[in-house]
């Protein structure tokens, strides 16, 4: 058989920088979709902070570090990013492998928010949408798990067969907004 | 018209996909008889004033959302998860 080598989902779209905004793929690592197991949700919790470190993020909000990150992912749903999950967290929530199934992108420099202001229906100015903080919402027509990092910027995540379509929206957005100077 | 989901806060009437009124959370139990089970399946009010439906937040964050709300002025008088609504 031949060898198989895996491509990510924006190989060959990035990375890409217009104007003073730059878009990169993340390296997401592992992507596992926790959700607790009926009235396990503080066990849950518990085996996630001792297993990888982050504590349960609440609604809106992410926790940890790049490499073991945390991060809201919507009704009773919180994703692990970058180890493989603990055997340990089994016995108290539910765990599903997403790791093929996400693009992660992440959008940082000057102008960020008027980039995605263009796209994303919610506000994510620095003073509302703060480090740590994210939503789920639509970006264009997909979507999306927006967050930001303890860096300031954006890491975004739109469903893989969407890779394409993501890139391609923001960066019509992003010349939009370097081509008003 | 925003809708402010339990878990997301104020969010763009565009996020969410509308099922039907509430009433859909209250089924009646298998033996309830022809008529209550003919009610469930086809009667619904159409009050010009407030009602109870049910919404799904499908661009967010997957909840089912009861919202109360004015068919008249399209005011949003309160909204809960789906989950929390005694039965």
């Amino acid at each position: 058989m031949d060898k198989l080598i895996a491509k990510s989902p924006c190989a060959g779209l990035l990375p890409l920088t217009i104007g003073d905004v730059t878009l990169t793929e993340e390296e997401a690592g592992a992507m596992t979709v926790l959700t607790p197991r009926k009235g396990k949700a503080e066990a849950a919790a518990e085996a996630l902070a001792k297993a990888h470190g982050p504590a349960w993020p609440e609604p809106g909000r992410a926790t940890g570090p790049a490499g073991a990150r945390a991060i809201w992912f919507g009704h009773d749903e919180v994703l692990l990013m970058g180890p493989d999950p603990d055997k340990s967290l089994g016995q108290h929530a539910y765990l599903v492998d997403q790791s093929d199934a996400w693009a992660a992108v992440r959008l940082e420099g000057e102008g960020t928010e008027d980039v995605l202001a263009r796209l994303v229906p919610i506000d994510l100015r620095p003073e509302v949408f703060k480090r740590g903080h994210s939503a789920r919402t639509q970006l264009f027509h997909m979507s999306v798990s927006i967050t930001r990092l303890p860096d300031g910027a954006f890491l975004i995540l739109a469903f893989r067969s969407m890779a394409a379509s993501l890139v391609h929206d923001l960066k019509r957005a992003m010349e939009a907004v370097a081509a008003r100077g | 018209m925003r809708i402010t989901c339990p878990l997301c806060g104020e969010r763009d009437r565009r996020e969410f996909y509308y099922k039907g009124h509430a009433l859909e959370l209250n089924r009646p139990t298998p033996d309830a008889g022809e008529e209550a089970w003919d009610a469930y399946v086809y009667t619904r009010e159409n009050p010009a004033g407030e009602t109870r439906d049910l919404w799904y937040h499908e661009g967010g964050c997957g909840a089912w959302v009861v919202v109360t709300r004015n068919t008249v002025t399209h005011e949003v008088l309160a909204t809960e998860l789906a989950r929390g609504v005694r039965r």
